[in-house]
Parts: structure tokens; C-alpha cells; sequence
């Protein structure tokens, strides 16, 4: 309220009043009068700049009387005073004071150049550039001799000198601070690596070790949880993420981990190569998923081994344990789970399988699928 | 894993770096009963130092550890202490943690999941002048061998594999012991550690890219 009286008895002085307003108006932030004392301080603060303003032009006039130029250049000195006190001034108390906290070297920058109201910025360095310019301008302008337009050049150019000047002075400061908001930047984003790192160990590992506490007299279950656990973090670590739906070596790996889950076996996947997954492909996983669990309900071992190679011609199996073993003449027939998940399978997909195994001395399954549709010959007959 | 041998003769002595205490007192706990842990070290500066000392026949050399891990302690050692073999044992598997130290020059390479039965035959094949592989670096080898035409061989001796030594590898991967991979071949388990030699000293000259570009990962990290 003071300040608009203050402006309505500058009115009096050459409408300088009118001017003044004007620019409060476009460079002080709107702030919606709720809490009193916030829009009062930052205004009162200001009143130091009009005071300065109006001492100028007082003295002018007390100084030199009215004579035109004089007067002139008084008012102009006090535009470039008070421009600048706006610029420094409009600002809210809350942020200045979170700039007097910050242990930048150059807090009135970081003012400036704070991210979230770079509009601002922007809108105030304008405005304010524009104030000092006109009042540098206007000072040459009056003192050079009249209704020249050379002066008028000399003038802007000058004051383009003068503000390049500052720009020369502000310019490393300012990289310094932009640079200490990138350091910040980035500091924020290590920060939220940590954070997704020490997620997934809550999710996941700190689980784990829970249950395993929970369950540590269920040694088979002890073991599942911390293969499971191993595999998952392994996956994490080294492996890039490729759709079981999609890569044969991802769709073999994903059928081999469910089967170590639900059998609490480990099985000891080698893929050499990898190749596009379609119906065929899938069949192959599928009928390797068959043999690793016949191998973990009947073999008796903790281990099977897998291993799989893509060639240019063929793609292969191989399903091993070192378990029980059985008479493969005697079972099969009786066995739907190898006749038909299996053999029947590999058969109806073009390709073959055997089975090699002995009572004591472990089973081996051989599973192999021609690599083109062209390639397709009448499935061999090879389990007797 | 069990095959007969000359006992009786000096014990093997083992030399174990690792920077987990925990590990080290399991494997010591678990090779007592066949060979002989001489020492231990869970530093890349306390390793160099000690096995200079001790001169073991073996090392068991863990792959990740602070200050360059076991590629550090190779390098250091491999040509003042050329008689200590190494055989790296690690929980990863990540094929350039294992091509690397392979061609660091370790002679071998077996995950942190071996029996220890299965460990003590390591350790005797590698004392031996061996190599071992485990299934999973058979497939590696397999892998950066694989006869791709687009690949460019500059020597022949050195960038492919045999057949048999394709073969012999493709039964180390799928899950075979050297003992049954030479029934299955029907040659003896002396060929059968000839051709894994053979394949190991390829690993470790071979210039081919796909060694030479995991080398190189291994030593940017």
C-alpha cells in the first residue's frame, strides 16, 4: 500500500509515477494476497530502491533547479536504479532464504538461474536489461546534441559494449553455477540407481533370506529358494533380457529354470547359439522341458545338464543325468510322458529323439530338429 | 569324477585366494582329505607376495576381487613363477570374466558349485599340465570357435577347432566326465586331456575377434 502511494506521488513528477507501475506491475510476480505478511515484505523491500530513485531525482532538482537536461537525466539514472533494485528484489523471501543456504559461491546467480522458474528468469532479465539500456541510452541521448540520429547510434552501441562487459563478467559465473546444477543432475539420478538397486533387493533377495530362515530345517526347500534367488540375480547381472517367447536360447533357459523351481533339482544349462523361436522351435523346448522333468522325478540326482547348440543345419538337445537309469526296451511303452511329450513330439515337428539310458548308469536324451521347414525328411523312426 | 590316483607319492600342495574368509575356510575344510592347502590370501598384493613364498603346486584363484580380481595376480605372477599352475574358480559365468582369465593363462576354469570330489580331479588334472573346463566355459569355446563363414580365419591352426576337438568339447558341455567322453569316443582319457590341452592353448593364442573382443571388455572393466 505504501509503495502505491509512494507511486502516486511520483505521478506528480513527470508521470514518472505511471512508468514505475507499469514496470512493477509486469516484473513483480503475481502473488495472491492470502497470507499478509509475504506480499507486504517483499514489497517493503523494495521501497529502499524507490527511496534511492527519488533521492536522486530530489537532489537533481535541488542541485540544478528544473533546467530540462539535467532533470532528464536524473529521472533516467533513477529508472536504472529502481530497474535494478527489481531485479534483485522480486524474488520470494522463502527462496532467497534457501539461496542463503546453499553453499554456492555466487547465491544471487543460483537466484537467477534456478531451473523452476527459468520463464522468470527470463521475463526479469529482460525487463530489467531493458530498463538499464534505456536509461544508458537516454543519458547519451540527452547529453549529445540534438535531434541526432549518430548519437542515438553511438548510444546503443555503447550500451551493447556495456552490456556485453557484464555479460563478460557474469558469463563464468554463471557456467559455474550451471555446472554445479549438472553435478546436482546427476548426483539426483546415481541417487535413484541406488534407490532401484535397493528395491530389488528388498524385493527380492531380502524375501528370499526370510524364507529361508523361516523354512531352514526343509533343506530341499532352502535349496530351491537360494537357486532360485541365484538364478534371478544372475539374470539381473550379466544377462541381457531376451523374450522367451521370441530367442530359443531365452525360451530353453526359462523352461530349465521352472523346472529347477518346481523339482528343486539344479540343471546346468550350456546354449551354444541362439536362433528365432517358431511352432517348431517351441516343440523342441517343449519336449526338452518334458525330459528335464522325467530326469528330476525319476533320476534321483541333484544335477541334470542341458546342453543345446543352434547349427546351420540343425538345432539339438541333449538332456543328461547320471541317475537311476531305466530299461528303456521294457518302460517306454508303459511311459506316456516319453512316448508322447517326447518322442511323439519331436516326430510330429520333423525331427527325432532318442533315448540312451541303463539301469544304474543314468539317462541321456537326444533331441534334434532339421533347421528349415525344407529341410523337414519323414521323421526316422529311432525309438525302437 | 573318481578315477585312480598314484597316492602314497607327495601330496599336492594348493595355494587358495580368495577375499571371502567364509569360501576359503569351506574349500579348506573340503580339500583336507586330498591334497594339501599350504596357505591363503584374500588380497591381489597378499596373494603375489605369499605364493612367491610358498611356490604351490596350484593355485585356486577366485575371479573378483578388489584391485583387478585374479587377472591381477596372473599377470603379477605368470612369468616370474611360470611352474605354479592356476585354475580360477568363480561364481560367475559370464564369458568374458572366463575367457579372460583363461587367457590371462589360467589353466582352467570351474564354478563355485563343483563338489569337492569333483575339485580334488581338478586340481590334479590342472597339477598335471592339464586343462579343465567346465560345461559352461565348453560352451563358450564352442561359441566363439563356431565355424561362422563370415568370419574371417587368419590362422588356421590357431583360430579353429578340430573335429574331434569339437567333439570332445560338446560332450565336456553336455555334462560329460573325461572318463565318459573317451568311452563315448572310444579313445582313452590321455587323448581325451590332450585334445581339452589343445583347445585351451587355441583359447590362449587365437587371435580370432571374439576372443580378442572379450579380452579386451575384460581389461576396459
Amino acid at each position: 500500500m505504501a509503495v502505491r502511494i509512494a507511486l502516486v506521488v511520483l505521478l506528480g513528477f513527470n508521470g514518472l509515477g505511471l512508468l514505475l507501475y507499469s514496470v512493477f506491475w509486469a516484473v513483480v510476480p503475481q502473488q495472491v494476497p492470502t497470507g499478509a505478511a509475504k506480499p507486504r515484505r517483499d514489497l517493503s523491500l523494495l521501497l529502499p530502491f524507490g527511496a534511492i530513485g527519488l533521492g536522486v531525482v530530489l537532489l537533481q532538482g535541488l542541485l540544478f533547479g528544473d533546467n530540462g537536461v539535467a532533470s532528464t537525466v536524473g529521472w533516467l539514472i533513477a529508472v536504472t536504479a529502481v530497474g535494478a533494485g527489481v531485479i534483485w528484489h522480486q524474488s520470494d523471501p522463502t527462496r532467497r532464504g534457501h539461496w542463503a543456504d546453499n553453499p554456492s559461491q555466487t547465491p544471487w546467480l543460483a537466484a537467477v538461474v534456478a531451473e523452476s522458474d527459468r520463464r522468470s528468469f527470463i521475463f526479469r532479465f529482460i525487463g530489467g536489461g531493458v530498463l538499464v539500456a534505456v536509461g544508458v541510452i537516454g543519458v547519451l541521448a540527452v547529453y549529445a546534441p540534438a535531434d541526432s540520429l549518430t548519437s542515438v547510434v553511438n548510444g546503443v552501441i555503447f550500451a551493447l559494449v556495456g552490456l556485453l562487459g557484464v555479460g563478460v563478467v557474469v558469463a563464468p559465473l554463471l557456467w559455474r553455477t550451471f555446472s554445479q546444477l549438472r553435478s546436482e543432475r546427476e548426483g539426483r539420478i546415481r541417487e535413484q540407481e541406488r534407490a532401484e538397486v535397493a528395491a530389488m533387493i528388498h524385493d527380492q533377495v531380502l524375501h528370499t533370506l526370510a524364507l529361508i530362515q523361516r523354512n531352514s530345517t526343509d533343506i530341499k526347500e532352502v535349496q530351491r529358494l537360494a537357486r532360485g534367488q541365484e538364478r534371478s540375480l544372475r539374470n539381473w547381472l550379466y544377462k541381457p533380457t531376451a523374450s522367451p517367447t521370441e530367442r530359443f536360447a531365452a525360451a530353453l533357459e526359462q523352461a530349465a529354470a521352472e523346472v529347477e523351481d518346481t523339482y528343486a533339482i539344479s540343471v546346468e544349462t550350456v546354449v551354444v547359439g541362439d536362433t528365432q523361436c517358431d511352432e517348431r522351435v517351441a516343440a523342441l523346448v517343449a519336449a526338452a522341458r518334458e525330459s528335464l522333468v522325467n530326469a528330476a522325478r525319476h533320476a534321483g540326482v541333484q544335477t541334470v545338464s542341458l546342453y543345446a547348440e543352434v547349427e546351420t543345419d540343425e538345432l539339438s538337445v541333449f538332456v543328461r543325468d547320471r541317475g537311476a537309469g531305466f530299461d528303456v526296451e521294457k518302460v517306454e511303452d508303459t511311459r506316456h510322458g516319453v512316448r508322447g511329450s517326447i518322442i511323439g513330439r519331436m516326430q510330429r515337428h520333423g525331427g527325432k529323439a532318442e533315448i540312451r539310458s541303463a539301469p544304474g548308469d543314468g539317462t541321456e536324451v537326444r533331441l534334434t530338429l532339421p533347421a528349415s521347414r525344407e529341410s523337414v525328411t519323414a521323421g526316422k523312426e529311432t525309438a525302437r | 569324477m573318481t578315477e585312480p590316483v598314484a597316492e602314497g607319492n607327495r601330496r599336492l600342495t594348493v595355494f587358495l585366494v580368495d577375499d571371502h574368509a567364509m569360501f576359503r575356510a569351506g574349500v579348506r575344510a573340503e580339500l583336507g582329505a586330498h591334497v594339501e592347502v599350504v596357505g591363503e590370501a584374500s588380497s591381489v598384493a597378499e596373494a603375489i607376495a605369499r605364493i612367491a613364498a610358498t611356490a604351490p603346486d596350484v593355485v585356486l584363484l577366485d575371479v573378483h576381487m578388489p584391485d583387478g580380481g585374479g587377472r591381477a595376480v596372473l599377470d603379477a605372477m605368470r612369468r616370474t613363477h611360470p611352474q605354479v599352475k592356476f585354475l580360477a574358480l568363480s561364481v560367475s559365468d559370464a564369458a568374458e570374466d572366463v575367457i579372460g582369465l583363461i587367457r590371462a593363462g589360467a589353466r582352467g576354469y570351474v564354478t563355485k558349485t563343483i563338489s569337492p570330489d569333483e575339485l580334488a580331479a581338478a586340481i590334479r588334472r590342472v597339477a598335471d599340465g592339464d586343462a579343465v573346463f567346465s560345461p559352461r566355459l565348453a560352451g563358450f569355446v564352442l561359441d566363439a570357435f563356431a565355424s561362422r563363414p563370415d568370419v574371417p580365419v587368419a590362422d588356421p591352426e590357431l583360430d579353429q577347432l578340430t573335429n574331434r576337438e569339437r567333439e570332445v568339447l560338446r560332450l565336456l558341455a553336455r555334462g560329460y566326465a573325461y572318463k565318459e567322453i573317451a568311452k563315448e569316443l572310444f579313445i582313452s582319457i590321455k587323448t581325451v586331456e590332450t585334445h581339452v590341452s589343445n583347445v585351451l592353448r587355441k583359447l590362449q593364442m587365437s587371435n580370432r575377434y571374439e576372443l580378442s573382443r572379450w579380452a579386451a571388455d575384460r581389461r576396459l572393466v
